[in-house]
């Protein structure tokens, strides 16, 4: 057997080094601009954060990015999580249908979904159609379709649904304390993922939120991009920090799972 | 015969998702697949279609597909190289796991922050162009470099581009046995040899599906170009975001067949993307 080699290759190091900069210097460069001073341009100052955090728009976009989210997540784990469950258990000749339907929205782009969205409830009360809560919220959940079927598909084939299942009914327990006090603590790791990502989605969505007219936090970000030199510096740097935190925390608990690799979403 | 009984009842236990799917999936799906196909007054027409043939609908397809396939390619070839760098023996370990941590996070970094971080690189005040301007005397914008072009799209692009590819490939690359290697070695073939004979062939279904993929990413892709460019470089998305924002409401059927060409472009690549898929699982396990 060959010895390891005990360096880099030089062309190994030279690509991760050019990687590097390229990923490292947009970063650098917005946390440069984010310290500037709006009247004399130079640095270094934290007053765009303070301009960033006294703005009532800013905490307003983001509670309803935020509750958005929160909703999404509720909605499609009450979807997903029954459904995936009763698949395994009872109709597993469905999986692959459920699989293919969940994969749709990657071939259906946001900008597609929304035109048709758009066209098919036009004439809808405006409860729903005039609400965040009500159209924005539907179709995040069609967005996070792939993620929380593959994410929860995968948790359910990692335990014995069907072992689970029959001895906690032949304990004598019912359907809904099957569910919550034996399958939902089984699945939570692959739930909590799903909804960190999904999380991620929904903070970073702007096509379809700008083409249906709703204020969300991308949307602000984008009215200081358009307004606020200096302050869109640290508006950029504070939602990074939020697909950072969403991100890492999906690898945290990938980790325990004892999984390897990322997940890829996001609003182009 | 209760076997049968039973599969039908359990049928039921999946409505909510079905319903859900028809609801806000399928139906409006369709409205955009019957709209593109219908003029003002709800008539059947291919005049929609047509017009998606000419100027300036056909020119924003051409720049989408360019946009999509320069960045497919160069970010899938780049992304390879450095998933490489990062796995092949005698790379530390960390810097594995830094990567795909760093990957997983900026290919979910899109749309309007990303744009902004280069417009704070290589906008006309960016830091990169100041740097190189001042201390280098190297004048980007004089060189007729503008980020609020095709190419500054494809420059920022890259920022999703590459993770992605290095996610999707790794695992694939990860597939390749050492056995293999050490089985060419002990045969007497080169390090190129053993890559020209067996790594890329193995490889290239992996490497072509991933490409796909990237292509799609970066053809549905709207908020990074809209705020990039302010909306200003002419492909499809962008388009048929106008539409929506005020400009141009006079066909709304016109938006809905651009969106319906878009998804034709797209299940194309799907049509590719399947068999390539399944000739890649081949070498799994």
């Amino acid at each position: 057997m060959k010895p390891r080699r005990r360096f880099m290759s030089l062309s190994a190091f030279l690509w991760l080094l050019l990687a590097a900069a390229y990923f490292i210097i947009p970063l650098f460069a917005t946390l440069l601009i984010s310290l500037k001073s709006n009247q004399t341009g130079k640095c270094c100052t934290a007053h765009n954060y303070g301009w960033v955090l006294h703005n009532g728009d800013f905490w307003h976009t983001l509670k309803i990015s935020f509750l958005l989210a929160l909703e999404t997540i509720v909605i499609s784990l009450l979807i997903f999580v029954p459904t995936i469950y009763w698949v395994h258990l009872k109709v597993p000749r469905l999986r692959p249908v459920i699989a293919f339907l969940a994969l749709i929205p990657f071939i259906v782009p946001p900008i597609v979904m929304v035109v048709g969205l758009l066209r098919t409830f036009k004439g809808s009360p405006a409860w729903f159609y005039q609400q965040p809560w009500g159209f924005l919220a539907t179709a995040y959940v069609i967005l996070a379709f792939p993620y929380m079927f593959f994410s929860l598909d995968a948790g359910f084939r990692s335990i014995d649904v069907h072992t689970l299942t029959e001895a906690s009914q032949s304990l004598g327990a019912r359907w809904t304390t099957t569910l919550f006090r034996v399958i939902l603590p089984n699945i939570r790791t692959a739930a909590l993922a799903a909804s960190f990502l999904t999380l991620a989605i929904v903070m970073g969505e702007f096509t379809i939120a700008n083409l249906s007219a709703f204020h969300t936090f991308p949307i602000f970000i984008q009215y200081v991009n358009e307004s606020q030199g200096f302050p869109a510096g640290a508006v950029t740097l504070m939602s990074f920090g939020i697909t950072w935190f969403a991100m890492l925390s999906l690898l945290l608990v990938g980790r325990k799972r004892g999984q390897s690799g990322g997940v890829i979403a996001g609003a182009k | 015969m209760s076997g049968r009984r039973r599969l039908s009842l359990a049928w039921i236990g999946t409505l909510p998702f079905f319903a859900y799917t028809i609801a806000f999936l399928f139906v409006p799906a369709g409205a955009v697949l019957v709209g593109a196909f219908q003029n003002n007054q709800n008539h059947a027409t291919l005049s929609n279609i047509r017009l998606l043939f000419n100027h300036p609908y056909i020119d924003a397809y051409r720049t989408s597909i360019e946009i999509s396939f320069t960045t497919a390619l160069i970010g899938g070839i780049a992304g390879l190289f450095i998933a490489y760098a990062a796995i092949r023996e005698g790379t530390p370990k960390f810097l594995r796991s830094g990567l795909t941590t760093f990957s997983g996070v900026a290919a979910n970094f899109g749309g309007i922050p990303l744009a902004f971080a280069f417009i704070a690189t290589l906008g006309p005040l960016g830091v990169l162009t100041v740097f190189l301007k001042s201390h280098l005397g190297y004048d980007l914008n004089a060189h007729g470099f503008s980020l609020f072009s095709k190419l500054g799209v494809e420059l920022a692009y890259m920022y999703f581009q590459l993770p992605l590819m290095i996610l999707v490939i790794s695992p694939a690359i990860d597939g390749l046995k050492k056995e293999w290697r050490e089985a060419a070695a002990n045969l007497g073939a080169r390090p190129w040899q053993f890559w020209r004979y067996v790594g890329l062939p193995v490889l290239m279904p992996s490497i072509l599906g991933a490409m796909i993929l990237l292509f799609g990413n970066a053809f549905a892709a709207y908020a990074t170009a809209y705020s990039l460019t302010s909306g200003s470089v002419n492909i499809v998305p962008i388009l048929i975001g106008d539409y929506y924002s005020g400009n141009v409401l006079d066909n709304p059927h016109l938006a809905q067949a651009m969106a319906f060409g878009m998804f034709a472009v797209l299940a194309l690549m799907m049509v590719i993307y399947i068999p390539l898929q399944r000739r890649a699982a081949r070498w799994a396990k």
